[in-house]
């Protein structure tokens, strides 16, 4: 197990440095410059340069990099060129928007997808468990902000049970910030379990054809003992790969996420600084999603050794 | 009442929508009997199986009879079946590699059926468990309760299968091609231990293969299937000795021994000519004929086994010669 935590961790260094190196690159492959944005249309290209100078962004590539990555992880992640705001000021409150956003999802996809995926894959050859597959494939066909929009229609406005958008600081009302949380956690979360449900029935089918499943019914496990006791378990494998990649998908929903409920969130903040040009700042938060997307695999990948002892011996 | 019989399986048909793979067979296993049951991959052997454990996969149909314990197997509930299979039934597999769960130690796989069907206690479950490995003849069981099936080779967890088999003291045991899956030196020693348990326990066994040596070492009756039909059978004596039906005959002329191998590198060694009908181009008369030396029009129509102590389906069985001539 120690091996293994040990393989993971470098694979985990290995991924930042790579992504860090994307995203210093990228984001000034998209062209602008901080510098004629804060200094307006009117202004000279001499203007400019002088000030991007000040601000440090003519120097070499590499040492730009190297200065960013240096104060990084030494915990510095820099502040923005214009509101002279730290970073992780702008991180640290919106963080109270995302995550429980991003995790509230993860978390409503999985209780609603498992269940769900078991159902149909018990009932596979019934029209009960035909419908819940279809289901599952309409709810992968609806765009994220399709879905945002209907069920915001529906709970806000028709219904008028929640708020259609806005955000409610928690340390102001927690009760109100739980309210504006409900439909998006519920958007992201249905979006993430139809396609987590889908995998759930096909891991569910396969495995309820493995050999030791026939053993263990010929051992005198009912069809619905053998599927609870040995296909969930083993079927929990490929199902656990799947939340891997749903994890980052995930990101990518809030961002759509935030921007329909008009929610004050991480993904917000990225965009809009993205448009500013604020490098650092985008530099800085990308990576801190990139480390927070990581551990959530992290540790999906050690329960995946939890679960199956092949991987947790090693080779 | 108390049955004589392990398992008397009437008049089985197993089949898929059109496609009819087990084409009504017949036939007795007594208690503390070795009953073999040979015939080439498509006989239906192991869909006969699976049919009498009630594991055939959903859409496969049933119909016929099975008597074991009591009860018809084929119309029996499911829930009805788990409290037979494993108990007074059941099967050993013919690939150990990928048989036991994968993600369950050794121990819990056999304590289960234990605790399940003999209602013990934990303590009591793993002594028995530790005592049935001892049995199978496998070093050191503590260690091996604690290992997970992968740690393991594969003599040793098809010695596993068989001891989960027997846990319950069964009084049929099927085996599916139990040792095509090892090396030939563990073959024996997993054969030996099947043999001992039918004489300690006097429980049936249906052993399946398509290797005629390891019938004619285990069993006292055997049943040659073709194209999902019995096409002979009788005692292991009279049938490998005086095959009647000529796919039997081909069958062991088929088997290479000392006397038919060429060291020098032709070969001596038959083939039956030809391959199994596919199952939607099954005929209606003898499913052989295609292949037989000795088909006539006759052979356009079904034949039934015969009544003889030797029974075979065939319109022109080959006479029994006197032993040795």
């Amino acid at each position: 197990m120690g091996r293994f935590i040990l393989r993971r961790l470098v694979f985990f260094a290995i991924t930042l440095l790579i992504t860090s190196v994307l995203i210093f690159a990228l984001i000034r492959a998209a062209g602008g410059n901080v510098a004629a944005i804060l200094l307006g249309k009117n202004s000279s290209a001499e203007e400019i340069l002088k000030l991007s100078t000040e601000l440090g962004l003519e120097r070499p590539l590499p040492v730009q990099y190297f200065e960013w990555m240096n104060n990084f992880l030494h915990g510095d992640l820099g502040q923005a060129f214009r509101s002279k705001q730290l970073a992780s000021h702008l991180i640290w409150t919106q963080a109270p928007v995302s995550v429980p956003l991003s995790l509230g999802g993860l978390l409503l996809a999985i209780i609603i997808a498992i269940p769900l995926g078991t159902y149909a894959a018990k009932n596979f050859n019934k029209p009960s468990g035909a419908f819940v597959a279809l289901l599952s494939q309409i709810g992968i066909a609806i765009p994220v902000f399709w879905a945002g929009l209907l069920l915001s229609l529906v709970f806000g406005v028709h219904l008028g049970l929640l708020p259609t958008g806005g955000w409610v600081p928690w340390t102001e009302n927690w009760v109100g910030s739980l309210r504006s949380l409900v439909l998006p956690v519920f958007t992201l979360g249905i979006v993430m379990a139809s396609t987590l449900t889908r995998y759930t029935r096909t891991a569910i089918l396969d495995v309820m054809n493995e050999d030791f499943v026939r053993t263990a019914r010929a051992s005198g496990m009912s069809r619905r003992v053998a599927l609870i006791k040995v296909g969930l378990r083993n079927a929990s494998l490929p199902l656990v790969t799947v939340l891997g990649l749903l994890a980052a998908e995930m990101v990518g929903g809030t961002v759509i996420i935030e921007k329909v409920y008009s929610l004050p969130g991480i993904s917000r903040m990225i965009l809009d600084n993205v448009t500013a040009r604020e490098v650092v700042v985008v530099q800085s938060t990308v990576m801190v999603i990139v480390i927070y997307v990581m551990t959530i695999n992290l540790i999906i990948d050690l329960a995946y050794g939890l679960l199956d002892p092949r991987i947790r011996v090693g080779k | 009442m108390m049955e004589d019989f392990a398992l008397k399986v009437e008049n089985l048909v197993v089949s898929l929508g059109d496609l009819v793979a087990v084409r009504g067979i017949s036939f007795v296993i007594k208690k503390g009997e070795r009953w073999g049951l040979v015939g080439e991959s498509g006989a239906g052997k192991s869909l006969t199986a699976l049919a009498i454990m009630g594991l055939l996969q959903d859409g496969w149909d049933t119909s016929g009879a099975v008597w074991h314990d009591g009860i018809n197997l084929l119309t029996a509930s499911d829930k009805k079946l788990s409290t037979r299979r494993g108990r007074t039934m059941s099967m050993v597999f013919q690939d150990p590699t990928t048989a036991l769960n994968p993600v369950a130690k050794v121990g819990n796989q056999i304590t289960w059926i234990l605790r399940h069907h003999m209602h013990v206690n934990e303590k009591e479950a793993i002594e028995q468990s530790l005592a049935l490995l001892n049995k199978m003849n496998l070093p050191r069981p503590e260690s091996i309760m604690d290992s997970y099936p992968h740690q393991l080779s594969g003599g040793q967890r098809q010695r596993i299968m068989i001891a989960m088999a027997l846990a319950c003291y069964p009084e049929l045991i099927i085996a599916d091609e139990p040792t095509t899956a090892l090396d030939v030196t563990v073959q024996k020693q997993v054969l030996r231990l099947l043999d001992t348990a039918v004489t300690e326990r006097n429980c049936g066994l249906l052993l399946i293969t398509h290797d005629l040596p390891v019938i004619a070492a285990m069993c006292e009756n055997v049943a040659v299937m073709y194209g999902g039909r019995i096409v002979e059978t009788g005692s292991i004596a009279e049938v490998f000795t005086n095959p009647r039906h000529p796919y039997t005959k081909g069958l062991l002329a088929s088997q290479p021994t000392l006397d038919n191998i060429d060291l020098e590198g032709g070969t001596r060694l038959t083939s039956i000519r030809g391959s199994v009908p596919p199952l939607y181009a099954m005929p209606d008369g003898c499913a052989f004929a295609e292949r037989c030396d000795f088909a006539t029009d006759k052979c356009k129509e079904l034949p039934e086994l015969d009544d003889q102590s030797q029974r075979v389906a065939c319109w022109n069985p080959i006479a029994i010669t006197q032993k040795g001539a």
